[in-house]
């Protein structure tokens, strides 16, 4: 056990004594041992903030403040802000739209507090430097900015009011109430006290043969272990993965490791042993193996197999075809080609993954942070060889996702250990364990061409790629067949060749971030695009909408578009801000300084939903005798805004204001399955299905009074009046017939959007409905250190329809953080920068402001004519900055990220050569 | 890599449970502390920016000794010929201290190191005794002549820094020795001072090169004097004689300083190549920021 000393201070104004050991991290005692869990915890290294807390009135990381540096003091957390109600700086942030996954709120809320009170109306410079601690990844900061720099405007106290403004509307997320309060409830925070803790033991090495050595010491040696698993523990299949045909995934490796950061075993027992267990205790020998380290290894004629049945470490690949691309090229009036390279890109959600399990009766229920219950659901009943409903999944709170949680993490580890141990069971990945075991986005390498004719229209393109695939299949089969089906970009082009393989390499699985492989491929895609233009001679914003996808044209896979095609709508939005932005740059540039500014273009397009697939989502909706409506959805919100989003639709569709609605949200015991979050498709595909049940529903409602079609419903008590002009009639729920759950109506229904497979060629349908973009970055680049700044970016996006505005803008806002990461800084290097020290994400001050345009060119298949925005939002940042940079230096960098030392190699070796700069390649 | 057979489990698993968590001392009086440690080597703590991130998943089981309560170890002092700041200082408090314009670099570092939460908690002390090749105060200090004052029951010692910091996370402290304070004596604090730190990104950044440049001018507005540090560069930071000494007798103006630098003024540096940017880069950055930070003078800028 570990020596404890009695410690007092004073805790939001209150004064506490706990009896805790003096090194304990202040967050720890604050949440584990004073069960305040709004102070989180992202890093255990002072790098996320999110565990910001006050200090006599400073900001500092809990994470780092040993318990017995709290002593005599006055300390400040995000449940001491308010008191039942919110106060100015909450209700901004609601207002605003200043948290969305909301795990970042409570550092941002203290650090903004430990500003506003020496300085309620400070700067946004002022600003930036109190919030430059602390890492969002889900909003991009401007909403943040504003929130704070707003505060003093609203009153000093108010109650969070429940909106009833319906779709088109900025309506505060319904969930956002306990995200600035702090009282929302994450993975790691629902664990019940007696609930025992797991720890993984994770391969050192990239590629290894091991054997574990009999246990027997090590238990004796730790009383405080009550198991330790092993792949010999797993009841049903040791195996899993997100696409059945593809599953390959050890739950526990099996004598072999395929990375570095791979689990061979857990064990569990109490707080303190787990924690300070060290895994160089655990009995394993290891016979390190040569890793293939990237794709040129792995696909050596002589590189071992990661698996016996991928040949040549051949994942899989994916193809498109159309027309005749030889002849295209033979006949072009001009050509360009490239060549160029992506990273692994890490999530960086600021909630590494977490949760706990427990058995109740025959049941095991899971409570994690996950972007897909019901899948989680069946895979955990799987590996436990239990039927799918005898496990109950419950998503909490998730802190980010981008597609990193649509993999399984603790789920599997957990469900093991409390299964087989009727004992509640909690873990949470440490920052280093999230980063390494934890898919990424694919590294891609990609070759293309492009072809035009002298009417400057596109004619051709040649796309081949490779990508990353890691030591497992993942999502990597979704992203090899989603590249070559977008790879051409948002133009009308006759001729497509796209191929694509996933290589197996031994490094963390690549799965699904923001966008499956299309941001790289817009990378390339478009930087061509603009060599192309410059070719061709014409402007190169009028060249992409010259070719712009429009309504009654075919795509790559021939599908013919018919509606919702507003990509030129989106283009034609940025020409003024374009002109602007290009006379703005040119007159810095007559300066010839060191700086020099520079404007990209870049567009995207992108298809809502599973690629050719089946791909539903059912919605309930009910009355009850009590007079609630209830939505029964189970769409997970990360974030996003989903939950809000779907009460939109569904009010205004019942009729009735958004307050009437209480929303039962994910849990695959009491919601119907409505598929992923994921590929962009909860508020189309989603919306879709809320919108039918809650058609359904209004229809039997005016049933009830015979009322017509026009009636207006008001919701009082249990009393359902119909206003239809002057006739009103009305009707008492609670002396209808209810069920035994109170329900005395009910609607269900599911929307599948319609798809059909591609055939060898890649033709066919693979999308209902496409999300259409063009974003423009504004640069300066230190042309001596190769700095990148960037100064404004101008986002036009094809939503359909906006549903939520502020929403849609927060999206935007965070997808182009994210691009703006992809673009300058982000390289996740394994074994390296398993860390948020040296992996670097955008802060508040590298995110600079952002103009929206939305473009509604309705989707008739949507809800109110909606389709997605989620990944949109960031496909095209990336190509923009790199055009951007481009425009600015003459340079084309080829490789990103564009960190400072390859911009600045690239200028230097262009200056070198003495070439002409344009026709660079860096 | 080469095959072979590693075994993990380095000490046998039978010596019973081996985590007992260390008594944790915290005096209020440097002669206590000393006392303490004469005792028995313990882990010094002070703001734990350094310690606790080098503990992820781990527990700090070794005896530890918090310097925090030690008041009179914290703060910055004017003495008779030499200006005395304590080992606690943080961060904050250099940034918000009223200081003579040859700290000014040292302020700039403070606010740039780390976030606001960092700059709270962190001290000067803890920067210099954990010798990370880019910890920013270092090159801030060693243009001021910075000294170390160090502390055992046996009695105290001077250091200059640049013989304190011998490696990449080594020092010349000994395990009874606490670092009590940093003295910077007046001969160096004439003139102005700049410091510029180049990161991948805005805010809580590790630097991928730092400069911190001091000049004083004489009447006749040419350089009396020069001091230029470069951090990240080479395993502990340094200074750049060779062009401190060409310095001297240069007009005082921006551009005419800038042309003195020459890339073999750089000599002293051993930059490396590492997650944040490589070797050739790192010195070719160096030398753009050493000719920017003199630059600025001459301007007013610093
Ligand atoms: C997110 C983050 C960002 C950071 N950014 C920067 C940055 O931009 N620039 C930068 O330079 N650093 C940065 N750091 C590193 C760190 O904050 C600084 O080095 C800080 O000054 C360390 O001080 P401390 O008091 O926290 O040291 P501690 O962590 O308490 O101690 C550090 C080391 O010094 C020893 N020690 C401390 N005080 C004494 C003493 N008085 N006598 C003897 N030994 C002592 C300890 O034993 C330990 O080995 C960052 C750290 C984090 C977590
Ligand atoms: S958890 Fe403390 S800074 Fe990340
Ligand atoms: S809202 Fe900031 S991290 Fe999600």
């Amino acid at each position: 056990m570990t020596a404890s000393d009695d410690l007092t201070f004073t805790l939001n104004g209150r004064a506490v004594r706990v009896s805790v050991p003096p090194m304990r991290r202040l967050s720890q005692v604050l949440r584990e041992d004073l069960d305040l869990k709004g102070t989180k915890v992202g890093c255990d290294a002072g790098d996320c903030g999110a565990c910001t807390v006050l200090i006599d009135g400073h900001a500092v990381c809990a994470c780092l403040t040993p318990a017995a540096q709290a002593q005599g003091r006055d300390v400040r957390t995000v449940e001491g802000l308010a008191n039942g109600t919110l106060n100015r700086l909450q209700q901004a942030f609601l207002h605003y739209g200043a948290a969305q996954c909301g795990i970042c709120t409570p550092g941002m809320l203290l650090a903004a507090t430990a500003l506003l009170e020496r300085d309620p109306a400070p700067s946004e410079a002022a600003v930036q430097d109190a919030l430059g601690g602390v890492l969002c990844r889900c909003t991009g900061y401007r909403k943040i900015i504003e929130a704070v720099l707003n505060a003093h405007r609203f009153p000093a106290e108010a109650q969070g009011k429940a909106a009833t403004a319906l779709v088109g509307a900025r309506v505060p997320r319904v969930d956002g109430g306990g995200k600035v309060t702090g009282s929302e409830a994450f993975g790691d925070d629902l664990a019940p006290a007696d609930a025992l803790w797991l720890k993984l033991i994770r391969a050192p090495h990239a590629s290894a043969r091991f054997t574990i050595a009999p246990l027997a010491p090590l238990l004796a040696r730790y009383p405080g272990i009550v198991r330790v698993l092993t792949a010999a523990d797993v009841p049903g299949a040791n195996e899993h993965g997100v696409i059945p045909a593809f599953r390959d995934q050890p739950v526990f490796a099996v004598e072999q490791v395929r990375f570095a950061g791979e689990a061979i075993a857990a064990i569990i027992g109490d707080e303190t042993t787990v924690a300070g267990f060290d895994a160089a205790d655990f009995p394993v020998r290891w016979e390190p193996l040569p890793p293939l380290a990237d794709m040129d290894a792995a696909t050596q004629a002589a590189a071992p197999l990661l698996h016996r049945d991928r040949p040549g470490n051949i994942l899989t690949g994916g193809f498109v075809r159309r027309g005749d691309i030889e002849a295209a090229f033979a006949n072009a009036a001009a050509t360009v080609e490239g060549r160029f390279e992506t990273s692994f890109v890490e999530h960086a959600y600021i909630e590494p993954e977490a949760g706990f399990a427990h058995r109740n009766g025959d049941t095991l229920e899971l409570f994690v942070s996950t972007q897909t219950p019901h899948m989680d659901r069946d895979e955990t009943a799987r590996i436990l060889a239990l039927p799918p409903e005898k496990v109950r999944l419950v998503p909490t709170a998730c802190g980010g996702g981008f597609g990193g949680k649509l993999d399984m993490a603790v789920q599997p580890y957990l469900a093991i250990a409390a299964w087989l141990l009727d004992r509640p069971v909690r873990c949470a990945y440490t920052r280093p364990e999230s980063m390494a075991s934890t898919t990424k986005r694919h590294p891609g390498r990609m070759h293309v061409r492009l072809a035009a004719n002298n009417e400057g229209l596109l004619q051709a393109i040649d796309f081949a790629g490779d990508f990353d695939t890691g030591a497992y299949s993942s999502w990597g089969p979704t992203v090899a067949t989603r590249v070559p089906i977008h790879c051409s970009g948002p133009y009308a082009v006759g001729s497509v060749l796209a191929q694509t393989r996933a290589i197996l390499t031994n490094n963390a699985p690549s799965g699904a971030f923001r966008g499956f492989g299309t941001p790289q491929a817009a990378f390339a895609t478009e930087s061509l695009m603009d060599a192309l233009a410059d070719r061709l001679g014409i402007d190169r914003l009028e060249f992409r909408l010259k070719n712009a996808l429009r309504a009654g044209d075919r795509t790559a896979t021939g599908q013919l578009l018919t509606a919702s095609v507003g990509m030129a709508d989106c283009l034609v939005a940025l020409q003024a801000p374009w002109q602007a932005a290009r006379a703005a740059a040119q007159a810095h540039n007559a300066g010839n300084g060191i700086t020099r500014r520079g404007v990209g273009v870049a567009c995207m397009w992108y298809g809502c939903g599973n690629t050719a697939l089946p791909n539903p989502s059912t919605m309930r909706v009910a009355v009850t005798a009590d007079g609630r409506v209830v939505l029964y959805q189970g769409a997970v919100d990360i974030g996003q805004g989903s939950s809000t989003v779907l009460a939109q639709i569904c009010a205004e569709t019942l009729g009735l204001p958004l307050d009437v609605l209480t929303l039962v949200g994910a849990d695959t015991s009491l919601t119907p399955d409505a598929g992923k979050t994921s590929a962009s498709r909860q508020t189309f595909v989603s919306g879709r299905a809320i919108f039918a049940a809650a058609t359904d529903l209004r229809r039997q409602i005016l049933r009830l009074a015979n009322a017509g079609e026009r009636a207006r419903l008001e919701l009082t008590g249990t009393t359902l009046s119909f206003v239809d002009g002057a006739d009103v009639r009305q009707v008492d729920l609670a002396r209808l017939p209810a069920d035994t759950n109170g329900v005395v109506l009910a609607a269900e229904a599911t929307f599948d959007p319609p798809t059909s497979p591609l055939d060898a060629d890649g033709q066919g349908v693979p999308y209902a409905t496409y999300a259409f973009g063009a974003q423009m970055a504004e640069v300066l680049v230190d042309c001596e250190l190769g700095t990148v700044q960037v100064l404004k970016v101008a986002a036009a996006h094809d939503v359909g329809r906006a549903v939520n505005p502020a929403l849609v803008e927060g999206q935007i806002e965070g997808g182009i953080a994210q691009g703006i990461g992809m673009a300058l800084m982000e390289e996740y290097i394994p074994g390296r920068n398993t860390n948020l020290h040296d992996y670097l994400i955008p802060t508040v001050g590298d995110v600079p402001p952002i103009e929206t345009f939305l473009i509604e060119d309705p989707e008739p298949l949507g809800p109110y004519g909606a389709k997605g925005v989620g990944e949109p939002a960031m496909i095209a940042t990336p190509a923009a900055i790199l055009n951007a940079i481009r425009d600015a230096t003459g340079v084309t960098i080829t490789r990103v990220p564009a960190t400072p030392d390859r911009v600045r190699a690239a200028i230097a070796a262009a200056r070198a050569r003495g070439a002409k700069a344009s026709d660079v390649q860096g | 890599m080469s095959k072979g057979v590693v075994d993990s489990a380095s000490h046998p698993p039978h010596q019973g449970p081996p985590a007992v968590a260390a008594p944790y001392l915290r005096p209020t009086s440097i002669a206590a502390a000393l006392q303490h440690l004469a005792d028995g080597p313990r882990l010094i703590v002070a703001g734990c920016t350094d310690v606790l991130p080098a503990h992820v998943g781990k527990m700090v089981v070794e005896p530890v000794l918090d310097l925090t309560r030690i008041r009179d170890a914290r703060g910055i002092r004017e003495e008779n010929d030499h200006w005395r700041i304590g080992a606690l200082t943080t961060w904050a408090d250099v940034a918000e201290a009223t200081l003579p314009p040859a700290f000014h670099a040292l302020q700039s570092a403070a606010r740039q190191i780390g976030g606001v939460q960092i700059q709270n908690a962190g001290t000067l002390g803890g920067n210099l005794c954990n010798a990370s090749p880019a910890a920013d105060g270092v090159p801030a200090l060693l243009i001021l002549d910075a000294e170390v004052e160090l502390c055992a029951l046996t009695g105290t010692r001077r250091l200059a820094l640049a013989e304190f910091i011998l490696g990449n996370r080594q020092t010349a402290l000994r395990a009874d020795e606490i670092l009590t304070a940093i003295r910077v004596p007046k001969s160096a604090c004439g003139g102005r001072a700049t410091f510029l730190k180049l990161g991948a990104r805005a805010y809580q950044v590790i630097s991928i090169v730092m400069v911190a440049a001091r000049l004083e001018v004489a009447a006749d507005g040419s350089v009396a004097a020069a001091a230029i540090a470069v951090g990240a560069c080479s395993p502990v930071a340094c200074r750049l004689p060779a062009l401190e000494a060409a310095l001297i007798g240069t007009p005082c103006a921006g551009d005419r300083l800038r042309a003195i630098v020459r890339p073999e003024h750089l000599h002293p540096l051993a930059p490396i190549t590492d997650v944040r940017a490589s070797a050739d880069y790192r010195r070719e950055a160096a030398l753009t920021l050493v000719r920017r930070a003199l630059s600025s003078f001459g301007t007013g800028a610093p």
